[in-house]
């Protein structure tokens, strides 16, 4: 499926179902990141329940340095 | 003790972690400034390029309170999200919030400000505003609950210390919260001058990461901050015009 990612429009392997997959793929399940589909922020619990559609909108976020 | 909301803690310095040279030296800066409340920024992750170290893998996070900003929002609903985003990370229930309205001066938007306060403080954050030195508004976000605020010493990142002291002044006689002298301090006279002034913290960033030797920084900013606090509460002597003889004017030999 294509979705945007961080605002640019992706193809994404058929085998991501779930949002918890999609941070699997780009290899960044272990790092504390938050995302948000569609305009909703979800909890870490919500990853893995989470399913996507096409053409979602995805923003992942996380913490930079920042006074 | 600061005590901000529920929590306490024994350092009156609160530390930004933007623009050191190195993790390493930042995590010695930390290290050093015994701070216990590290500030953050929110940002889009680069995935496709995920492999790049993160700040957070670098520290103890578990050793401290995080208190993420909201830098980057122009609105007061711009910082509700990225509030969100914050405690969606499970991390931190703290946030400051930062809602620029001039790209010149980086000064707040008092208006947003105060929306994006209220808003956070209903949605149950520990809310901590900054705010420029507005003696009214620091008030007004008082009452609509937040948890300490944070007026500027002068603007971010500008180095040039405490340029109102009068009304920072007004705003600490008049606080029901913590104040925390938030942005524009240059050297550690500046902290020491804010602490004295009877601010119950002070929060920097550039002042340590941009100075030559920042874990050296880190500790004059730590030494000086507890200098400040310890002679606001030993309490200063009145300024006279002319002298006082420090020594007893009876029993001189000399005549």
């Amino acid at each position: 499926m294509k979705v945007t990612l961080n605002g640019e429009w992706t193809q994404i392997p058929d085998n991501i179902i779930f949002v918890s997959d999609v941070l699997k793929h780009y290899k960044i399940h272990d790092k504390v990141v938050v995302v948000e589909v569609n305009g909703g922020i979800l909890s870490k619990l919500e990853h893995q329940s989470t399913r996507l559609a096409d053409k979602d909108r995805i923003e992942i976020v996380h913490f930079v340095g920042g006074g | 003790m600061l005590k901000i909301g529920p929590l306490s803690f024994h350092s009156r310095l609160l530390l930004g972690t933007g623009k050191y040279p190195s993790f390493d030296i930042q995590k010695q800066a930390v290290e050093v400034s015994e701070a216990e409340i590290l500030t953050f920024a929110v940002r889009r992750m680069n995935i496709f390029e995920a492999s790049q170290p993160n700040f957070l893998e670098q520290l103890e996070t578990n050793k401290y309170t995080l208190l993420p900003n909201t830098a980057g929002a122009k609105t007061a609903a711009e910082a509700v999200r990225i509030a969100k985003l914050a405690k969606a990370s499970g991390l931190c229930d703290m946030i400051k919030v930062e809602v620029i309205g001039c790209d010149k001066t980086l000064l707040p938007d008092p208006i947003e400000t105060l929306k994006a306060t209220e808003e956070l403080v209903k949605e149950g954050f520990i809310v901590l505003p900054y705010t420029s030195d507005d003696v009214v508004l620091a008030r007004k976000l008082q009452e609509a609950g937040c948890h300490a605020v944070m007026p500027g010493a002068s603007p971010i990142g500008s180095g040039q210390g405490i340029i109102n002291p009068v009304n920072l002044q007004f705003i600490i006689e008049q606080a029901v919260v913590p104040v925390i002298v938030d942005a524009g301090i240059g050297s550690p006279a500046d902290s020491a001058y804010a602490m004295e002034l009877g601010a119950d913290a002070v929060l920097l960033n550039t002042a340590v990461s941009a100075a030559k030797d920042p874990v050296k920084m880190a500790k004059a900013m730590k030494l000086a901050i507890e200098a400040g606090r310890l002679g606001y509460e030993a309490g200063r002597i009145e300024k006279k015009r002319y002298a006082t003889a420090s020594s007893p004017k009876e029993g001189m030999s000399i005549r």
